[in-house]
């Protein structure tokens, strides 16, 4: 690899600090007596702790997948903290109650808590650790009908809507990580948009984790009753540490007749340092329902960050007509391990599917797009469009693709395209030539790869993730 | 053209260089001023293509000596993309193919860095469409050449008229044109080269690596080099062109070894 080359894959993490903040730890280790702790620290009513509870026990008879492609040590469960929250905890009358400790962390992340910040226009819940420490313009949400709050608040203010779609789409059991975040699930957002109602703004969730060894376990809920339409964004950044931190949150949404609901993930989490020390291990479970006739889920996701990424966001295209479509530009870079994609699972009439996966590796990094398009006998007329492109930075980095087709319905139409491409020497010549340097050249090519995930991104979404993927592979050229 | 009173533009002398630890270049020399268009001819591996990388920096390649001189400056010391900025133009034998980047925006932003470089304004992309179109003109290019990706999919005759439409937009001193015409058809060889010769004026200049003679039919050169072993071994005037399109290289290398033992 040339020299510049190598110069552009060393850029430092930017959000690798440490808040100093009295937190309320809960002791290292899981077992029901830790279960029984969060349920009571969130004084939840008791059939949220059976629900944890028979989560818990089914985890403790299910095997850590083996299947993904890739490596890291076994992990110690009994070495995590499963609960860490901020003091003092209370609720929030208002954004003045913040500790101002918090509010400096998340301004120095670029994160709107003030409403009246330059980022108006997009409604904010903040998760630091295991709870949500603030949520915006959640008045004027309410106003038109919509419920945006944590989960820990709607179990308590709107706990028929939680009980009715907690878990209905990913069940307590549905692999090892869904189960133990059902068991230690913390905080997470839960938004419910009614009957009729277009979300009037884009609603975000921006997660940190802060303390060192502490999980963070969260759970997020999405509803869109018929007719009613919502854009999410979520934001992710951790510190520093030389030890690995988990993250298995899990995220549902369920979109009924006509509904439509855009999820948008830049995730940033820290990605250990050069020689492939710390990181987050980023084990996800999203997936989707599109329950309605007519109803759409669309995930576009940037990855940037963790030592290991294994995450599938995934539709459930159950309602005929139902559209469910998968954007994603994954990246990794010195050590990292990314297994990612998604599942459209076709059960409807006349469903449709758009798969664009875009990954780029570079150092010594290891890529995997893997992904599942299965059609139902019941699914007449389902149609498939799969493409998987992998560019390769460098010599000693990797890049797979799984595709997993299954058909079951003779009038079924799939397509699966995929390609291979590198960023060379020979390419970067050709720029500098042109008198533009590489950081530059780089750049261009990759917001050129990432073009069609980055159109499916809200605005400054878009932006974001285009300054992100440069700050991640672009630095001084030597 | 040969100007009385022109400025030397490059002056290369004894440069030796390396491509994986083996020597190409073998103490080549050459001197070229403003207004000047001269070509540099030679059979297969004599070093041409490898001469016209160097001077533009690739680094595969590696100098092991001599020095060249581009405006009085050390050109080597530069790197690839100052030495474009300062106005070296290389014209690629096999233009790169980027896929997914318009070429619009390629060529915007090369014209935009290099004019920076220069301390001259830039141009947005309304005012940049105008312009590009306009030197399009020049080379009979179709306006849908500006959406396509950068080279991919273009026929042999597209890339070397869009290398062309770079050397337009981007008014090098020095434009280094590597193989231009292979790959050409007749009518793209006229078009091409009715680009170069309405881009050559009194302060720039021309040098055209090339294996036959039909270019310079179009292009006419005030000087012909023969390279052989990584050196220019004759140089003449435009008729000399003629003379090794009729008899070959094979005399060149006799002859410059008949010297050399008389010399001796």
């Amino acid at each position: 690899m040339s020299t510049a080359l190598q110069n552009l894959v060393n850029q430092p993490y930017q959000h690798g600090f440490v808040t100093d903040i009295e937190a309320d730890v809960a002791p290292k280790g899981l077992s029901e007596d830790t279960i029984r702790l969060i349920s009571a620290k969130k004084n939840e009513p008791e059939w949220l702790l059976e629900l944890r509870l028979t989560a818990y026990r089914h985890w403790l008879t299910m095997e850590e997948p083996q299947w993904p492609n890739v490596k890291y040590p076994k992990i110690d469960f009994q070495a995590i903290t499963y609960y860490s929250a901020p003091k003092p905890k209370k609720s929030l009358a208002s954004m003045d109650e913040v500790d101002p400790e918090l509010l400096r962390t998340f301004e120095k992340l670029g994160v709107p808590m003030n409403e009246r910040a330059k980022l108006a226009g997009v409604a904010v819940d903040v998760i630091f650790d295991s709870v949500s420490v603030a949520t915006t313009y959640k008045a004027k949400l309410a106003e038109v009908g919509i419920i945006f709050c944590s989960i820990s608040e709607a179990v308590h203010e709107h706990p028929e809507l939680v009980r009715k779609y907690l878990g209905s789409v990913i069940p307590a059991g549905d692999n090892y990580y869904a189960a133990l975040n059902s068991a230690v699930f913390t905080d997470g957002s839960f938004c419910f948009i009614p009957k009729g109602v277009k979300c009037p703004m884009d609603l975000s969730t921006y997660f940190r984790i802060n303390t060192e060894s502490s999980g963070q376990f969260e759970r997020t809920l999405i509803v869109a009753e018929e007719g009613a339409s919502v854009s999410y964004l979520e934001g992710c950044t951790a510190p520093k540490f030389d030890t690995n931190q988990l993250h298995a949150a899990v995220v549902e949404l369920v979109a009924l007749d006509n509904a439509d609901i855009k999820y948008s993930t830049v995730q940033n989490w820290y990605a250990g340092d050069e020689n492939g020390l710390g990181g987050i291990y980023n084990f996800v479970t999203k997936r989707g329902l599109c329950k309605g006739v007519n109803s759409r889920i669309s995930w576009t996701q940037v990855e940037t960050g963790s030592a290991i990424t294994w995450k599938y966001p995934s539709c459930i295209l159950r309602g005929d007509n139902s559209v469910g479509e998968f954007y994603s530009v994954a990246l990794t870079n010195h050590y990292q391990q990314a297994d990612t994609g998604t599942k459209m699972i076709h059960l409807g009439k006349n469903t449709r599917s758009t798969i664009v996966s875009k990954g780029i590796s570079a150092g010594h990094s290891n890529n995997s797009y893997r992904g599942l398009v299965r059609i139902a006998p019941t699914a007449a007329g389902a149609r498939n469009y799969s493409q998987c492109d992998s560019m390769l930075i460098g010599e000693q980095c990797s890049a797979n693709t799984f595709p997993y087709i299954q058909v079951n319905n003779p009038s079924a139409k799939v397509e699966h395209e995929a390609s291979t491409s590198k960023i060379g020497e020979d390419q970067l010549f050709y720029f500098a030539q042109r008198g533009v340097g590489a950081e530059e050249a780089v750049s261009m090519i990759i917001n050129g790869f990432c073009k069609d995930v980055f159109q499916q991104l809200p605005m400054e979404f878009a932006v974001e993730a285009t300054k992100l993927l440069g700050l991640k592979l672009e630095g001084s050229v030597g | 053209m040969i100007y009385q009173d022109s400025k030397t533009l490059l002056a290369v002398r004894g440069l030796h260089a390396t491509v994986n630890g083996i020597e190409i270049l073998k103490g080549m020399d050459l001197t070229v001023k403003s207004g000047e268009v001269h070509a540099i001819m030679g059979p297969n591996g004599s070093g041409k293509s490898t001469f016209a990388k160097v001077l533009a920096g690739h680094p595969a390649y590696e100098v092991t000596g001599g020095e060249v001189r581009f405006e009085g400056g050390n050109l080597l010391e530069l790197k690839p993309e100052a030495r474009a900025r300062a106005g070296v133009f290389l014209g690629f034998q096999y233009p790169i193919e980027i896929p997914g980047v318009a070429n619009s925006q390629f060529l915007r932003l090369a014209y935009n860095t290099v004019q920076a470089g220069r301390g001259k304004d830039e141009l947005d992309p309304l005012e940049f469409d105008d312009f590009v179109r306009e030197k399009m003109k020049l080379l009979e290019m179709n306006p849908d050449f500006l959406d396509r990706s950068v080279n991919e999919g273009f026929s042999g005759g597209e890339k070397k008229r869009n290398e062309i439409l770079q050397m337009a937009l981007l008014e090098p001193k020095l434009a280094i044109l590597d193989e231009t015409d292979s790959g050409l058809d007749i009518d793209a060889l006229r078009i091409v080269a009715g680009g170069v010769n309405q881009l050559a004026h009194k302060d720039n200049a021309v040098v055209l690596v090339t294996h036959y003679q039909r270019l310079l039919d179009y292009i006419v050169p005030d000087y012909v080099h023969v390279m052989e072993s990584g050196r220019i071994v004759k140089t003449g005037g435009k008729e000399l062109a003629l003379e090794l399109e009729a008899r070959g290289y094979d005399w060149v290398g006799a002859e410059v070894k008949a010297n050399a033992r008389l010399a001796t």
